[in-house]
């Protein structure tokens, strides 16, 4: 295996262990599928910067601020049409992004590609994942607080807005981290299947949040190892692995 | 000087006057009971009270004064997979407290050392209501404010809940202001109560204020309803 390919492999367990962490707080949340349409955001950016021959992972990273402002703001306004905007904003952008990107390079952004890393690109995504992981457990109980009730968090001192908006950036840089190597559509699921296994197995939080990780890591490891032997593309294996783990974990909860 | 005082109080949502002119006050160690049919504000004076709704007039808290709030249960969500012991320590390191608060608070409200472990949606409504006491009790308040402490509680719950308030007010000397529609709580426990249906019409001691005219103009259509929704139908 080539040096390159090794960091890529490295940095894809690191980044699915990261979702893990982050998911679980947004199942709390009752925001699993937020993932889905934050990812979508990100297309347009993608789009624009591969037309303008610029890093894409800057265009994306670019729209998915924009796009996690404006959630943070309807979240903070908490109407009832917050679900039917967030609707119109995510399916905008995917026609966005699609006319935007360019057709070969359409279906890697949508479905992901396993791209060969330089040792740059690899401390800088290390790096990321350290910052996702570190900024969410120290601000997990206010996190809890928060997702227990507002009300009581505000009460305790907490900063509802400000934990909700830093909480909002460490998501969308979790899904920035996961769009290489799972694409838009299906980066989402890193976020929801392992908190979902995590859910069903812990009892304590802190065993939800590890089991979380963990599923998220091993999703990637099973999934790279099955596209190399069968010569499929990672980012639908990873995803369709980590489903199958849910699956058992239902399965062995009624046996 | 009093622990807090409420002077003209008014609270508009919108276009809908909540609150009108409402006046209270409470000192240390007393305990407040705010009485009055259902939409008549109490829930609403309660969150003006913790600064998370805007109100004017005057609502001044000593200065200082910590604050722990124990609110309806049915506004906290229970599906979260956290124990008992996840959420009360939470609070404790948010706060900078010591873990043995958190063991102290929960012997102090009653709640054994294996319900601790237990998940929050596993445990029962009269215990979810000691755990939420218990978290209103970490960081030492000077004052704790419940809304409907014993809704949702059968009978039983009922009068331990009560107990319990009771007692923080003894050991603790804890003020606390309480939102009830339980009558016999407010005429044994309250040192003062607050009839409220939009504005106050009555505060002071139980024995005095609360006669049998008082509780019918409080529990009754109020007055000016008829001609509000003439008002409304006139616009129309």
């Amino acid at each position: 295996m080539a040096t390159n390919e090794l960091y890529s492999l490295i940095l894809a367990i690191l980044t699915a262990g990261a979702p893990g962490v982050v998911g679980s707080f947004a199942l709390m949340k009752k925001m699993s599928l937020a993932g889905d349409v934050v990812a979508h955001l990100a297309l347009p950016g993608l789009g624009a910067a591969l037309l303008w021959k610029i890093n894409p992972l800057v265009g994306a990273a670019a729209t998915l601020l924009l796009g996690t402002l404006l959630i943070w703001q309807l979240e903070k306004r908490s109407s009832l049409q917050t679900d039917t905007s967030i609707g119109v904003i995510f399916t905008a952008a995917l026609a966005v992004g699609a006319l935007l990107t360019p057709k070969e390079e359409l279906i890697e952004a949508l479905f992901g590609g396993f791209a060969k890393l330089s040792l740059f690109g690899f401390s800088l995504g290390v790096l990321g994942v350290f910052a996702i992981v570190a900024t969410t457990l120290a601000l997990r109980n206010r996190l809890i607080l928060n997702i227990f009730s507002p009300e009581l968090a505000k009460s305790a001192g907490v900063s509802v807005h400000l934990t909700n908006l830093i909480y909002l950036l460490v998501f969308a840089l979790t899904i920035l981290l996961g769009l290489q190597f799972l694409g838009a559509i299906l980066v989402g699921a890193l976020i929801i299947v392992p908190a979902a296994i995590g859910r069903e197995l812990a009892k304590t939080f802190p065993q939800f949040l590890t089991i979380s990780a963990i599923a998220g890591a091993l999703s990637v490891v099973l999934g790279y190892a099955i596209s190399q032997i069968y010569g499929l593309d990672l980012g639908p294996v990873v995803v369709a692995v980590s489903a199958a783990l849910f699956g058992i974990t239902l399965f062995r909860k009624k046996s | 000087m009093p622990l807090l005082e409420v002077e003209n109080l008014n609270v508009h949502l919108g276009t809908n006057h909540i609150l009108r002119d409402v006046n209270f006050s409470i000192s240390r160690g007393e305990s407040l009971a705010i009485i009055g049919p259902n939409g008549a504000g109490k829930t609403i004076l309660l969150k003006v009270l913790l600064e998370l709704v805007p109100y004017s007039g005057k609502a001044l808290w000593e200065k200082g004064i910590k604050v722990g709030y124990v609110p309806q249960k049915i506004e906290a969500d229970r599906q979260i997979p956290l124990t008992v012991w996840n959420l009360l320590d939470a609070k404790a390191k948010t706060i900078g407290s010591e873990r043995k608060e958190v063991r102290d608070v929960a012997k102090s409200v009653g709640i054994a050392e294996h319900t601790l472990r237990t998940e929050l949606r596993h445990i029962s409504g009269g215990q979810f209501q000691r755990v939420l006491i218990a978290f209103a009790l970490l960081g030492k308040p000077d004052i704790i404010l419940f809304d409907e402490p014993t809704a949702s509680i059968d009978e039983q719950g009922e009068e331990q809940v009560y107990e319990v308030i009771h007692r923080l007010q003894d050991e603790l000397n804890i003020a606390v202001i309480v939102v009830s529609h339980d009558l016999s709580f407010v005429y044994r426990h309250a040192t003062s109560v607050l009839c409220l249906n939009k504005h106050g019409l009555c505060f002071g001691r139980p024995d005095q204020v609360l006669t049998p005219e008082k509780l019918t103009e409080l529990y009754s259509a109020p007055f000016g309803y008829y001609h509000h929704i003439h008002e409304n139908n006139h616009g129309h």
